[in-house]
């Protein structure tokens, strides 16, 4: 199959230092793409040079064949690369009507929002609860939900997920997973951010391993629970 | 009681004019987090502009009235082209002395901002000089009495066109999508590119709405007082700015309080303690706020981040 989103030679500097040092992934149609590795690794630079948040130095960023590399981020989410940023980052002083409504703002076909709402409700029908509550007032794995249904109301063509379970209780933890799956078996490709290597690594077709801006590790997701290294370094075992 | 309801309506129409020039203030310090010390000269230009347009359609200083229908839509006109350009000056403004900064140290694009601000009280100066200019009274001017109390259009005008900005501008602010792309992108920048918005057309919307109501201001200014200067925006924006503050900079309807607020003090303190007093007393406000409630009165205290 080939790769829907595809990084080569990546890049990414803050100010002198150096986060990302050329990395290359591809996430193909239809699968979970798991991206693990310790703090300070890289991988939150990854998703943020993908959007555009941050400039890749070097290398180049292809998206259906389009290079994005240079796009500004709002062209980026309009192509249909839809991120879910760490730290859930909803808007606290605004309504989980008005957060979902901006989730489709860069949408032309206005019309379809509110059929697209209600399934990201039957999805998390605890967001239906809270419609009319702040952003700010939601618990941590409200604020989740409502940050991935936020991603889904742009109808990502792939989903960028950074650290989706961190923070949350273990049955949040299912759900959050549980629903990641659920999108992917609806088309929708996903690159996904986990400190969980374990669930990350179980919910994904592939994954890459990263560490200090390189990736060290690549292959289908069961060889890497497999891997001694992966083993000891992520999956807390000896 | 007279004097007193006298002074409270002084003090509306004064608040006014701060609050349409604070929400200038808090609308930008909320989206880009920048105090901006030019905003209070943009005021002042929204004046000069409306002399020069007056001028360009025959109305001077001295002292023609034009009545009925004529003399409202020459100043509809008037308003409605002096916060046009306000709104691009303020535009132009952003784009080239603050859009680049602003990812830099707080304190540079705050520096340049004072730097703007010099820059339009010099265009000014030379443009019309350094002392008093006057600004055409070309509108009928009568006086409504209630009971004891007096009323003249020009006070009424300012009041009515100040609450009138406010409630379409809190209108647009929560009902249309540009409104909600610039609230979303007051709370965080990234995140709202993240849904698509373009941070910097929303930013360059933000300014132009907040200096051509600085414009709106200018006229109504000019209006009610009858006579403009250079260094008037100073302290008029400074006064705006201790509006923004009281009522919570970045929260808009805070803005509107904190300008009537502030008229209304300013008011009473010349007619009850002294003309040379109000100055003092409405700094000592600002320093005040600053110390013990620096969120202002409606400024909310939620965690910004996570």
């Amino acid at each position: 199959m080939s790769a829907v989103l595809s990084l080569v030679g990546v890049e990414t500097f803050y100010g002198r230092i150096q986060a990302l040092r050329g990395i290359s992934l591809d996430v193909r149609a239809g699968e979970i793409v798991a991206l693990i590795g310790g703090n300070g690794a890289g991988k939150t630079t990854t998703l943020r040079t993908i959007s555009g948040l941050v400039r890749a130095a070097h290398g180049r960023i292809t998206f259906a064949g389009d290079d994005i590399t240079h796009a500004m981020p709002d062209q980026i989410v309009r192509m249909g690369i839809v991120q879910a940023p760490e730290g859930r980052r909803i808007f606290q002083r605004m309504t989980v009507l008005e957060n979902l409504e901006l989730g489709a703002y860069a949408r032309a076909d206005g019309r379809s929002v509110r059929g697209d709402m209600d399934d990201v409700f039957a999805l998390f029908p605890r967001l239906a609860e809270r419609r009319s509550q702040k952003g700010g007032t939601l618990s941590g794995g409200e604020q989740q939900m409502l940050a991935i249904g936020r991603a889904l109301m742009a109808r990502p063509k792939i989903l960028l997920l950074d650290e989706p379970s961190l923070g949350l209780s273990p049955i949040l933890v299912e759900t959050i997973f549980h629903v990641i799956a659920d999108i992917n078996k609806r088309g929708v490709p996903i690159l996904l951010i986990e400190q969980n290597a374990r669930k990350a690594l179980q919910v994904a077709a592939r994954g890459y391993v990263l560490e200090t801006g390189t990736i060290v590790k690549e292959g289908t997701a069961a060889d890497l629970l497999a891997d001694d290294d992966v083993r000891k370094a992520y999956l807390g075992e000896d | 009681m007279a004097i007193f309801l006298q002074q409270l309506i002084n003090g509306i129409a004064q608040g006014g004019m701060y609050a349409l020039i604070a929400l200038g203030y808090t609308m930008v310090y909320g989206i880009v987090e920048l105090i901006n010390f030019a905003h209070g000269d943009v005021f002042t230009l929204g004046s000069f502009l409306c002399i020069a347009i007056l001028a360009l359609l025959g109305v001077s200083a001295s002292g023609q009235i034009i009545a009925g229908w004529q003399g409202a839509l020459i100043a509809l006109l008037v308003v409605v082209l002096a916060a046009l350009l306000c709104g691009v000056i303020g535009v132009l403004i952003e784009r080239f002395a603050y859009r680049r900064l602003r990812n830099a140290p707080r304190l540079a694009p705050l520096i340049t901002a004072i730097g703007v601000s010099f820059l339009l009280q010099g265009v000014m100066r030379n443009w019309k000089g350094p002392s008093e200019i006057s600004f055409p009274q070309f509108l009928p001017n009568p006086t409504f009495a209630f009971g004891g109390v007096h009323i003249d259009l020009r006070e009424l005008l300012v009041v009515i066109v100040s609450i009138l900005m406010m409630v379409a501008l809190q209108f647009f602010i929560y009902n249309t999508k540009l409104g909600k792309a610039m609230r979303a992108s007051a709370q965080d920048r990234d995140a709202a590119s993240l849904m698509g918005i373009n941070v910097n057309t929303t930013i360059a919307w933000t300014f132009f709405i907040g200096s051509a109501l600085a414009g709106v201001a200018g006229f109504i200014s000019g209006m009610y007082f009858g006579t403009t200067m250079f260094t008037n925006g100073y302290q008029a924006g400074l006064k705006a700015f201790t509006a923004a503050v009281l009522g919570g900079i970045g929260n808009i309807a805070g803005a509107m309080l904190g300008g009537f607020l502030i008229g209304i003090v300013e008011a009473m303190t010349a007619q009850y303690i002294s003309d040379q007093w109000t100055n003092v007393v409405v700094f000592s406000i600002l320093v005040l706020i600053l110390v013990l409630r620096p969120s202002g009165l409606l400024g909310e205290q939620l965690p910004e981040k996570v």
